[in-house]
């Protein structure tokens, strides 16, 4: 074995856990971001359509994920965030990376980064900006 | 032309995949298959238009999709909408209503009254419909995952109102196989929830025949991915679904096909949009015609909203959807359609305000007042471009329906996943080509304003108290009838539901009671289940 192809086979690839909270039934964007980052070779586990915060939570736990991602797009982030957050931290999970992308108002963006979600993707960012915060931001197994 | 201009073209090729050429003669009408197609309005194969006259008779109906909160807040929007020349609804529910649950269901926190009007029994439709003409409005419910159990409590609304069932006009989306492909309020998996629509088809065609139960929405497929012919063939073969399930039951195809409706997007290239909806009007005529057997003019035609256009609008630079508003609704005008609506500029952001969505209804108005965009039926007709196109269109829907029977037909590969698979991966495509700038998006991959100004977007505030005021109407109302009237009938709907026979008129009995939607769902899921998604890339 060279020692490119050690490292390569060493190094864990990022596992991405990507969710939809809630009601909302938009997944074209969610979709999406799942093929992206599958092509920039992530390994992503896509939850379906309707998790509770307690359903993400435990998968987040389960697979042993590198990052937490959510796609919102019916409004509802807020509320969903904040009942999220003391399930993560419950499953000390608060060192991964969460991240959340949909229709997310510029008002609420502070509120979401209190909330631990340093990753904020509202409509109209790039597929690449995603998979480069993702790379730079994901902590070290 | 000379194979040296030729080759100074770049080929161009639409969304459908149809190569689109620098000029159009008769010969290309005649190449494409000619004009055997066309007829004349109001006569089959209806390519021109399914009335004689269209909108010089009546113009298009202009029913902007609303609803928000608690039902007296849409009611008040409704009345807005009205006395600024709306002439009909089109009803938003809330995500709780939408997919069965009540709004004190520990699931419905946070959502309830959300992006659209909450329902949990019939006194919220009493409300939200107090005041309105429900025989001069038509109302359109936006509703699939629930919508037998609001169809039930429209009719059961307006027969309490005093209006007779029998003469009153609606529509109801109730358009489930589309669920599973984009929107996502499913509840059933989905044999039994085809069963449903089954069941709402057959129930108005008896009891209220001048209803549409179901609209076939391309729309929502198209907005998760599909081309503009895939789009509407794929809806063709859901319609199909649907038709199949009714005549099983013994029903001729002329008692039911005539309320079927169907709902179509508009964003994308002006011309492919035309063809799309002219292409699908001689498509469906031959369908109903041929496959079908119908005889009565009704059954062929292909009564849609052509609207929205969601997909096409921008997150940058919003108030340029102002503009591309416009021209999607002349593409609406133009591919002759019953009715149309618009997507609000600010709608990337938030629910419309009542200044967004007057300047929609402004922009519908000023085709018919100032346009002259229903003087002349079809008044693209003719030309050898949109002929051409529309034949092309045409052969690439029959192929593309074609492919799905292959396949093992729709039901099947909305099961399976594949078609979400499919538009999905087309889906990605697309944004990746929009981000290349390889496709065109003004003031996304090109016009960027050097310094992007300040959205002048108004947010639609989201109240709490709303929501507490919901649930305690709620509690009002569970407190105030009568139990035992309200588990009998939900016990017949369990027998009805478990015996196979159709849960309408049992639904009607228990919404009179005041039943709510979340107990009448829950004891379908008992029976029927729920529906478990596929996730496949």
């Amino acid at each position: 074995m060279t020692a490119a192809q050690k490292s390569v086979a060493t190094t864990r690839r990022i596992k991405v856990l990507l969710a939809k909270p809630g009601l909302d039934g938009h997944d074209q964007g969610a979709k999406v971001v799942v093929r992206a980052l599958m092509d920039a070779g992530m390994e992503v586990i896509y939850t379906g359509l309707r998790q509770t915060p307690e359903a993400v939570a435990r998968m987040a736990l389960d697979e042993d994920v590198d990052v937490i991602a959510l796609s919102s797009l019916a409004g509802s982030h807020l509320p969903f965030c904040t009942k999220l957050k003391p399930l993560l931290e419950a499953s000390h999970l608060q060192d991964k990376l969460w991240v959340i992308g949909g229709n997310l108002p510029a008002q609420d963006h502070d509120a979401l980064r209190q909330l631990g979600f340093t990753g904020i993707f509202p409509t109209g960012a790039k597929l690449d900006a995603i998979v480069d915060y993702i790379r730079q931001n994901v902590k070290e197994a | 032309m000379n194979d040296r201009a030729k080759e100074e073209l770049k080929p161009i090729t639409n969304e459908s995949g149809i190569e689109v050429k620098p000029l159009y003669t008769a010969v290309d009408v005649e190449k494409s298959g000619g004009l055997s197609m066309l007829g004349q309005p109001g006569e089959y194969p209806f390519t021109r238009g399914i009335h004689r006259l269209m909108y010089r008779k009546q113009p298009w109906t202009m029913r902007q999709y609303a609803g928000f909160g608690n039902p007296a807040d849409t009611n008040k929007r409704f009345k807005y909408l009205i006395a600024n020349g709306q002439t009909g609804l089109n009803v938003a529910f809330d995500l709780p209503t939408q997919i069965g649950l009540d709004s004190d269901d520990p699931l419905a926190s946070g959502e309830i009254g959300r992006v659209g009007m909450s329902v949990d029994t019939l006194r919220d439709f009493e409300v939200a419909f107090d005041g309105i003409d429900l025989n001069k409005i038509t109302v359109s419910l936006t509703i699939n995952g629930a919508a037998a159990i609001l169809i039930a409590m429209y009719l059961a609304m307006a027969e309490k109102r005093g209006y007779d069932v029998k003469q009153l006009r609606g529509t109801a989306q109730n358009d489930i196989l589309k669920e599973f492909v984009g929107r996502g309020t499913w509840i059933f998996p989905v044999e039994p929830s085809i069963r449903l629509v089954g069941d709402t088809i057959e129930y108005c065609a008896e009891h209220a025949p001048k209803y549409s139960p179901v609209s076939v929405c391309g729309y929502h497929i198209r907005e998760s991915g599909a081309n503009p012919a895939q789009e509407m063939a794929y809806a063709f073969c859901i319609a199909k679904a649907y038709a199949d399930d009714v005549i099983k039951r013994g029903l001729h195809v002329d008692e039911f096909a005539g309320r079927l409706s169907y709902n179509f997007n508009i964003f994308g290239n002006l011309f492919e949009q035309v063809a799309k909806f002219r292409a699908g009007r001689g498509l469906w005529a031959k369908i109903m015609k041929e496959q079908y057997k119908a005889e009565k003019p009704g059954s062929m035609w292909l009564r849609m909203i052509a609207a929205g256009g969601g997909g096409g609008l921008t997150f940058e630079q919003p108030e340029v959807n102002i503009v591309r508003g416009a021209y999607y609704a002349l593409i609406s005008a133009l591919s002759g359609t019953q009715t149309m609506a618009l997507c609000s500029y600010d709608e990337a952001y938030t629910i419309p305000t009542e200044y967004s969505a007057r300047i929609s209804l402004r922009t519908m108005q000023l085709l018919i007042e100032e346009m002259g965009l229903t003087e002349t039926v079809d008044p693209l007709g003719g030309s050898f471009y949109v002929e051409t196109l529309t034949n092309q269109m045409r052969q690439k829907m029959e192929e593309i329906m074609a492919e799905v029977d292959a396949q093992g037909g729709i039901v099947k590969l909305i099961a399976e996943g594949a078609i979400q698979s499919k538009v999905s991966a087309q889906a990605y495509r697309m944004q990746r080509d929009i981000e290349s700038g390889k496709f065109r998006k003004v003031g996304v991959n090109c016009y960027r304003n050097e310094k992007e100004e300040e959205h002048p977007v108004e947010f639609h505030p989201y109240k709490e108290e709303d929501a507490r005021a919901q649930i305690a109407a709620l509690d009002k109302i569970r407190a105030e009838r009568d139990p035992a009237r309200v588990s009998q009938a939900l016990a017949r709907l369990s027998a009805d539901a478990s015996a196979g026979r159709n849960v309408m008129p049992a639904l009607v009995e228990a919404v009179k009671a005041y039943a709510t939607v979340g107990e009448m769902t829950q004891e379908m899921v008992k029976i029927f289940g729920r529906y478990q998604e596929p996730i496949r890339f």
